[in-house]
């Protein structure tokens, strides 16, 4: 991005992505969207285009369509339009795609987005109900081709940006944004690997302050936020080097090979398709009544934008602690059951999930979900912590235990013995003794040197086994070395 | 056997009351099937599956609590897809093509009892006005072997009008069943688009195809309408209402009925004798009492053109699946992908669903879509709007169902222009989505049927049933049996 700009060009991207709707059953039939079944076992009668059959459309997908219309602050039509887009290739059972045209359900939107420090509002111009197409396997069949029909007819959510984003890094935040969101109201599983959120990116340059958009190129099926960056880094690279060489870009289709990271065309504008698109006979218009939003809306969870504010406000976080939080809704429904048991101490509770437990998450590749600690239980920790029962060293030993599975930090704490002395009696005691067996170094300390000091420290809580409150230590220690 | 010359009310209670059983029923009409073959109605009979639901049939009215209709033979136009016969929409591409469901409408008639004898060859994919265009050759019309038997559905005209089958069922897209009934002296009824089930129709033009009925009678279609539509949750199309009895209105006299005349079907280009029979059958519902009001449709004439851009535009969106991948015709050599799938449906299809396709694609092509498809939408609501404004005057309205008797085969097929302008009369219901039909009404030229077209608001087809059976209480058109066919 730096480089582009340095060279006097500004890049304009505009993303389309494609999510993957969590019904149980396809837009128009009832077949399963279970993914990974063996092939053509979840196709229906609908689903092969036999001849004869009609879709039916899935309300679930509409539900979907209005809950993620909602959460971007977009206009839910009251009437939109399914329409047919006619092509032929062998994977798409009736040679055309059942989608929305020229009425999509959901229009406009923002998503605001965040590069660095830096926060910026993305606007979107539309997000449409469509049918997926089937699979063709070109390899394992000598010379001919496989269909897999089961991805036929699976919902999607196609949701497409404004060309507003400027740098492969706004891309990708914007597409982690949207990832997130999407999750978050519970509308896509967001896994990319299986191709449930996958995006095309519009990429262009033109010289800065140049009003006119560039000629752009569309960069088809990203399904990893990497290779997001990386073919739109390679694209911007290559445009900007071809007109810099006195050529032009030309308006086509490519695809990105991460093997030699480079995008290579597929097909250009001059081969693009009249697809022809009309409304489906087959299907009525979709109305929908102000009663079934608010329907939805009553059933929508917090917001990522608005849980990160009262975060903020509600529990005294810094806006990064509370957007770190609002990550993810499993993230925050964490942090939030861990406030609920130990309400006086959210900073506490956000550090540690935030350290301690994301740490462990990465180092173990494990889900949040997953996690062998519940949010309860660490509360139950930190409390201990709180009441100055352990030092920050001797929770991370009962957290370890937790997380091995020994039980609840309390019996951890009683087994273990771990409970810390801040009697501060008990620790003036133990202090006279150090001082009265440690003579050289009390004389070193008057003599000027500190790092007596920190000897002395070490030595008293050697004596307690660890287990003196280490401030007491310090605060009592001071005082007796300078009361001489 | 002499079952073939009463109706489907004495007939059902001959079975009903055991005089006479669903199997001989059935074997009498196997056999005059089989004795009549020559006419080319039936794609595919299967003696056995005829027999086996006969058998059911019967011990359904043993049983006691059997629907009317039970054990009573029907035949259904090969564009209905079933699970015991062929279902090739009269199509190369779909030659011995075996449907894993049934439609909702044979579903229905079966659940009702009654029998299938067949499936009855039609106009390819039902794009047709003669049945010449079926690639399982031509039906013959049972009044005269030289004369076509209308199209799209010329198989269940030609087997109602010569009593091989009681009834059949048929479909309408802009005058299929219609036109054929009017050429071959059967009640051919058209319910209300949206009120039988498109599910399991082989789909030629989704906003206008539906399903109806051949029959001898208006009484007939009454008895049989009824069991054959309503709602179907597989068909967003499909319309909720409460089931009806159609035949509610049968007896009632017609006297006071205001019976709208539309001057622009009796323009030039209707042939005299066609005009003759008509203007009679109007006087008869004068004669009955009915008052006769003169009304205008003045879009009516722009039908034609509407649905040659509406028809083919859906069509060639509809058969994009026949493309030999998944099942059906598929080329025996070709190179890629592509190739295979622009091989097979050359070598699939025939000439004229080709040639819906080219018109269709080029209508919805970049550029052209506004001026033709938008546009055809547009006077097509103008089309439904003045029937609306038309049914403020008049409780049904009637006219000619085609300008000419039955033509010759080969009269017309090289003009493909003429060929569509027999379905003037029959568009504009159509593309309006209203109930109509057409019942004898007498004999034109060399002898052949004329028909009467009756047409009524959405929704009345009892209304519209009711005045075609008044009709038939005093004539005697419909009771009239070809000669060979008695």
């Amino acid at each position: 991005m730096s480089t582009s700009l340095a060279r006097g060009w500004e890049t304009v991207i505009g993303l389309e992505t494609h999510a993957q709707l969590s019904t149980r059953s396809k837009i128009f039939s009832s077949a399963s969207t279970a993914f990974g079944a063996p092939p053509n076992t979840q196709a229906s009668v609908i689903d092969l285009a036999l001849p004869g059959v009609l879709p039916v459309l899935n309300r679930g997908a509409v539900e979907r369509a209005i809950r993620f219309g909602l959460a971007i602050g977009a206009k839910i039509s009251p009437r939109s339009i399914f329409a047919r887009k006619n092509y032929f290739y062998p994977d798409l059972p009736k040679n055309y795609q059942i989608s929305q045209y020229e009425i999509p359900v959901v229009q406009g939107g923002t998503v605001a987005i965040r590069v660095g420090e830096t926060e910026k509002v993305v606007n979107l111009t539309r997000a449409h109900l469509e049918e997926d197409a089937g699979k063709s396997l070109h390899e394992d069949f000598q010379g001919m081709s496989g269909i897999d029909l089961n991805r036929a007819g699976t919902p999607l959510l196609e949701i497409v940006s404004e060309p507003e984003l400027r740098s492969s890094a706004e891309a990708v935040a914007y597409a982690k944004t949207l990832h997130a969101l999407v999750r978050w109201i519970g509308i896509c599983d967001g896994n990319m690997q299986e191709g449930s959120f996958r995006c095309d990116a519009n990429v262009s340059v033109r010289r800065i302050g140049d009003p006119k958009l560039g000629t752009r190129c569309e960069i088809k099926n990203l399904n990893s936020f990497r290779f997001l960056e990386r073919a739109i880094e390679y694209e911007i690279a290559r445009q900007i080097d071809l007109i810099e060489d006195g050529g032009h870009v030309v308006q086509e289709t490519r695809l990105y090979d991460p093997d030699r990271d480079e995008t290579r065309p597929m097909r250009s504008k001059e081969d693009a398709q009249d697809y022809r698109y009309f409304p489906d006979p087959d299907l009525l218009p979709l109305e929908i009544q102000p009663a079934w939003i608010e329907e939805v809306k009553r059933a929508m969870p917090e917001l990522p934008q608005a849980m990160r504010e009262r975060f903020v406000t509600q529990y005294g976080l810094t806006p990064y602690d509370a957007a770190t939080l609002t990550a993810s809704r499993e993230m925050a429904d964490y942090f939030e059951a861990m406030v609920a048991t130990l309400p006086k101490e959210p900073k506490l509770c956000a550090n540690w999930l935030m350290g301690e437990v994301s740490a462990r998450l990465n180092r173990e590749d494990v889900e949040l979900e997953a996690a062998p600690v519940k949010p309860q239980s660490l509360a139950g920790l930190l409390a201990r912590i709180a009441d100055g029962t352990l030092s920050g060293k001797m929770a991370r030993e009962v957290f370890d235990a937790m997380w091995a599975g020994e039980g609840e930090a309390d019996a951890i704490i009683e087994a273990r013995g771990l409970r810390q002395i801040s009697d501060a009696g008990a620790i003036e005691k133990i202090i006279d003794e150090v001082l009265a067996a440690n003579p050289k170094s009390v004389e070193e300390f008057r003599a000027g040197k500190e790092k007596a000091f920190n000897a002395l420290v070490g030595q008293a809580m050697k004596a307690t086994k660890g287990k003196a409150n280490p401030a007491q230590v310090n605060e009592i220690l001071k005082k007796k070395l300078a009361g001489g | 056997m002499t079952a073939h010359l009463v109706s489907l009310a004495e007939l059902s209670r001959q079975l009903q009351s055991k005089q006479v059983s669903a199997v001989e029923l059935a074997q009498a009409y196997l056999a005059r099937i089989e004795a009549h073959r020559d006419l080319n109605a039936f794609l595919d009979v299967r003696p056995e599956v005829t027999l086996a639901q006969a058998r059911a049939a019967d011990a359904r009215i043993a049983a006691g609590g059997a629907h009317p209709l039970t054990g009573v033979p029907i035949a259904h136009k090969d564009i209905f897809v079933t699970k015991d016969f062929f279902s090739t929409a009269s199509s190369r591409m779909l030659e011995g093509y075996m449907s894993p469901f049934d439609a909702t409408v044979v579903r229905n008639l079966g659940e009702a009892g009654m029998v299938t004898l067949g499936k009855l060859n039609c106009d390819e994919f039902a794009m047709g006005s003669s049945n010449e265009n079926s690639a399982y050759g031509n039906v013959l019309n049972p009044w005269d072997k030289g004369a076509v038997p209308g199209g799209s559905s010329g198989g269940s005209s030609a087997v109602v009008a010569a009593r091989i089958a009681p009834v059949a069922t048929a479909t309408d897209t802009g005058g299929s069943i219609r036109e054929p009934a009017a050429f071959t002296g059967v009640t051919g009824t058209k319910p209300t688009y949206g009120r039988p089930s498109r599910w399991g129709m082989i789909a030629f033009a989704s906003s206008l195809d539906t399903a109806g009925l051949m029959t001898n009678s208006a009484e007939d279609a009454a008895l049989v309408l009824g069991p054959m539509v309503g709602f179907d949750p597989k068909d967003s199309t499909s319309v909720d209402r409460p089931g009806e009895d159609f035949t509610r209105d049968l007896a009632k006299p017609v006297k006071g009925l205001r019976i709208g005349v539309p001057k622009e079907f009796f323009g030039a280009g209707l042939q005299p004798d066609v005009e003759a029979a008509v203007r009679a059958a109007l006087e008869e519902y004068r004669r009955l009492g009915a008052t006769l009001v003169d009304i205008s449709l003045p879009s009516a004439e722009l039908g034609i053109p509407v649905y040659y851009v509406v028809a083919p535009a859906e069509c060639s969106s509809n058969l994009s699946r026949f493309d030999g991948v998944r099942y059906g015709h598929r080329a025996r050599t070709y190179g890629d992908l592509n190739d295979m799938i622009a091989k097979s449906r050359a070598e699939g299809l025939g000439a004229e669903p080709k040639r819906r396709i080219l018109i269709g694609t080029y209508v919805l092509s970049h550029g052209y879509y506004d001026a033709y498809y938008i546009q055809a939408q547009k006077v097509r609501r103008l089309i439904a709007e003045e029937f609306r404004r038309a049914f403020e005057q008049c409780d049904l309205i009637a006219g000619p169902v085609t300008t000419s008797v039955a033509f010759g085969f080969g009269e017309k097929a090289a003009d493909p222009v003429a060929m569509y302008m027999s379905d003037l009369y029959t568009i504009p219901g159509s593309l309006a989505g209203i109930p109509s039909m057409s019942i004898p009404c007498g004999f034109g030229a060399k002898g052949r049927p004329v028909g009467l077209q009756l047409m009524a608001n959405y929704f009345e087809e009892a209304k519209m049933l009711g005045a075609a059976h008044q009709y038939q209480l005093a004539t005697d058109w419909h009771t009239r049996i070809p000669e060979g066919f008695r």
